[in-house]
């Protein structure tokens, strides 16, 4: 069955600004069994709601049902499945200063970043990209030791 | 005008209309309990558990259309009622529940008698809210019954801190609503509704598929409208019994795990199903790939859910049944219901093959006869609630249900218990009509502190037992399924089922023949008194016909051919 195929999905869900909210959404996807890969919330300016954007997995089946589930929820406005979208993701990593920073700015360059913070035994690079170029700065950066690094989940806007 | 939090409460049950609210009191609800001492504009009913609270305002509900309102303390109160809440839920329900909540400045810590009563009912509410401030409360109290009864119906929780019940503000009770992220959609799309029709006319074999939601729409005078036009032969569930009709000639009867089998049958060989309020549950469908294999499927749901939720739709239309239906009628003017008599024919062969059917025996009484007799006797007049198990089975097989809203059972949830109590709601709706929760002697035990209730208030609500010492819808599929191995299914230690209702205030009944049967009937009709009809049935009758779980709707285990010689089990 072709809808069985499971695919990385990322939606938008506009929501009324309420106290349980966000539990609403992560309550339903925990519920019925759905994966969150990643979740970001934040107020949409000069309104009363809310942006939760939500990467998944499923099969287009299982995502209608999400979007449809989603939909049903009383303080949820609008869904959206983005088909043709911009995502990015940031991500934050702090790495001895010992290591060589020139390399590592030209690394966090290549990714459309650079460093932000220098204490006296680390910097700190930030990076803010695309999902899947965000994996590969990961990767690329662990020949420099990182001791620590904080994703920041998706955004996407429909383009 | 300015009042307390709990004023505000009892304004707004009154504003809509209540006249009868189902509660138990405590601590955290005890402002509440206060003014609804000093008012008369509704009256409130004690029930002796917070279960039977749920279920009885959810009974009272099924019995009008209304919303049932239910009132609870907070920790325990709350939890007990949780179970009324997931009854109501998965059968759409239209509930409006207030909980007491400990005081705000509580709330977190653990205090005495608190539990997350948001968190727990979340997956099992329509919506909840916890109150923040007392300005909220009016419109909140309005928007809880608006989404209780609006869309696809459901319960709403509305948790009530002590603090803000005491709490006085400025009332006024909202005359509109707007909720901008809650628009449910009640006009079906124009373009597919042509298409269903389109679709209707070109089928050789259609089928109406009629669910519960027809009933939620108040839609079966359409329904049967619609049926009577087209003359398509037409199939209920469990939730939709009485939507045609018993003595509809459209109507086969009841299909699914225990359906008959011309329903069955005609769901498995029809090249269309025309699907009002149903959602294809599966107790419904079994085997899905074998489920209405050879048709198209026009799907009307107020739920955009739960369409394409199981199987795929050729006709989506999401949508109130009642305005679908109302679009649909004008456009079926010109049908030609020739068309389908072949397929009404093949039908009508496949129930004179096998009937539903049982066979009567003089010595003991059969559950099954108890159901017909009780048809015979009481007909379209009475009001059916049932529990859960093989009573409820035959019930919904064997009484002709005459019109909807006559039929109370919990579908979705399965809850024993649920009959009593949703009796004493349907009775105290309708006090002229004879209500008779159809029950186990498994499911009677769970809410049967509910005889103090019914005696106090005299709500004379009749309780057939179907006594087949056994919880018997378990023990039939241990005889099927697990070679007869009865692990904790025997009830034969039992109560003195006569005693413990007069016990309580009611009248007992012991009954093991027919003649004793008619005259209890009788006598409790007259003594208008709850009471305990205790029926001895014989103990290992099964429901038939029978879908194993998971197996295809056609593959059924059917009952034994009547050849009119004496059966002696
Ligand atoms: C609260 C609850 N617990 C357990 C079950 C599982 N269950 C379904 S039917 C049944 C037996 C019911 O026995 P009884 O009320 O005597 O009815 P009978 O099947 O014998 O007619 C049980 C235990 C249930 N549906 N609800
Ligand atoms: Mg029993």
């Amino acid at each position: 069955m072709a809808n069985s195929i499971n695919e990385r999905h990322v939606i938008s869900v506009i929501v009324m600004n309420e106290s349980s909210v966000l539990a609403r959404v992560t309550a339903l996807f925990a519920g019925r069994g759905y994966n969150i890969e990643s979740l970001t919330v934040a107020p949409i300016p000069e309104s009363d709601m809310s942006h939760i954007t939500i990467a998944t997995n499923g099969s287009s089946r299982v995502m209608e049902q999400i979007t449809k589930q989603l939909h049903k929820l009383i303080p949820v406005y609008k869904v959206i499945e983005h088909e043709e979208m911009v995502e990015k993701e940031m991500v934050l990593v702090k790495f001895p200063i010992a290591e060589n920073l020139s390399d590592i700015s030209a690394l966090c360059a290549a990714y459309n970043g650079g460093i932000v913070n220098v204490g006296t035994e680390m910097v700190i690079a930030q990076v803010a990209d695309e999902p899947k170029r965000i994996k590969h700065f990961i990767e690329a950066s662990q020949r420099y030791n990182p001791c620590e690094i904080v994703r920041g989940g998706v955004v996407a806007i429909e383009r | 005008m300015q009042m307390s939090g709990a004023q505000m409460v009892c304004e707004a049950i009154i504003a809509e209309g209540v006249k009868t609210v189902f509660g138990y009191p405590g601590g955290a609800i005890m402002h509440v309990y206060d003014e609804i001492y000093k008012q008369n504009g509704f009256e409130h009913i004690l029930n002796r558990h917070e279960q039977a609270s749920v279920h009885a305002a959810d009974g009272y509900a099924r019995a009008t259309g209304e919303v049932g309102v239910a009132m609870v303390t907070s920790g325990p109160g709350f939890t007990n009622a949780v179970t009324g809440l997931a009854t109501a839920y998965m059968d759409s329900i239209p509930l409006v529940v207030i909980s007491g909540q400990v005081p705000s400045q509580l709330i977190g810590t653990d205090g005495f008698q608190e539990i997350d009563a948001v968190g727990i009912s979340r997956p099992c509410t329509k919506h909840n809210f916890l109150i923040r401030s007392l300005e909220e409360l009016p419109r909140v109290l309005k928007e809880a019954f608006y989404i209780a009864r609006s869309g696809r119906p459901g319960p709403v929780l509305v948790d009530v801190p002590k603090d803000i019940t005491v709490e006085i503000g400025e009332f006024k009770y909202p005359d509109s609503i707007n909720i901008p992220s809650y628009k449910p959609t009640y006009k079906g799309n124009k373009r597919q509704i042509e298409k269903a029709v389109e679709a209707i006319k070109s089928a050789k074999k259609p089928l109406l598929y009629l669910g519960g939601g027809i009933v939620l729409s108040n839609a079966a005078d359409l329904v049967r409208e619609l049926a009577e036009k087209t003359q398509i032969p037409a199939v209920e569930t469990l939730m939709a019994r009485g939507v045609m009709g018993a003595k509809n000639p459209l109507l086969l009867g009841m299909l699914g795990m225990h359906g008959n089998y011309s329903s069955n049958m005609a769901m498995s060989e029809t090249d269309l199903v025309i699907s009002l309020g149903a959602r294809f549950d599966d107790r419904v469908t079994g085997k899905l790939s074998e489920f209405a294999k050879y048709a198209d499927i026009i799907h009307v749901d107020i739920d955009a859910a739960n369409i394409g939720k199981l199987v795929d739709v050729d006709y989506p239309i999401v949508g109130d049944i009642t305005k679908v239906v109302e679009a649909m009628l004008p456009q079926l003017d010109d049908i030609d219901t020739d068309r389908f008599e072949a397929w009404r024919n093949i039908l009508k062969r496949y129930d004179e093959l096998h009937p539903q059917s049982y066979v009567d025996s003089d010595d003991v009484i059969k559950p099954q006869w108890v159901i017909e007799r009780l048809g015979e006797l009481l007909g379209e007049n009475a009001i059916i609630t049932s529990d859960v198990g093989q009573h409820q089975m035959w019930a919904a097989q064997h009484y002709p249900f005459d019109r909807p809203r006559q039929w109370i059972n919990s579908g979705g949830l399965g809850t024993m218990g649920f009959g009593f109590p949703a009796a004493l709601g349907a009775k105290r709706a309708f006090p002229d009509k004879t209500v008779i929760n159809i029950t186990g002697d498994g499911s009677i035990l769970m809410n049967m502190q509910e005889l103090v209730t019914a005696a106090e208030y005299k709500i004379p609500v009749i309780n057939v037992i179907l006594n087949n010492h056994f919880l018997g819808m378990v023990r039939q599929w241990q005889t099927f399924f697990y070679e007869k191995r009865y692990s904790e299914t025997d009830l034969s230690f039992q109560p003195n089922f006569k005693a413990l209702a007069e016990a309580c205030g009611g009248i007992g009944y012991d009954v093991s023949t027919k003649e004793e049967f008619d005259a209890a009937l009788k006598d409790a009709i007259e003594q208008d008194k709850v009471c305990f009809m205790n029926v001895q049935t014989n103990r290992f009758e099964d429901v038939l016909p029978m879908v194993p779980s998971g197996g295809a709707l056609f593959n059924m285990m059917l009952p034994q051919k009547i050849d009119n010689s004496k059966e002696v089990k």
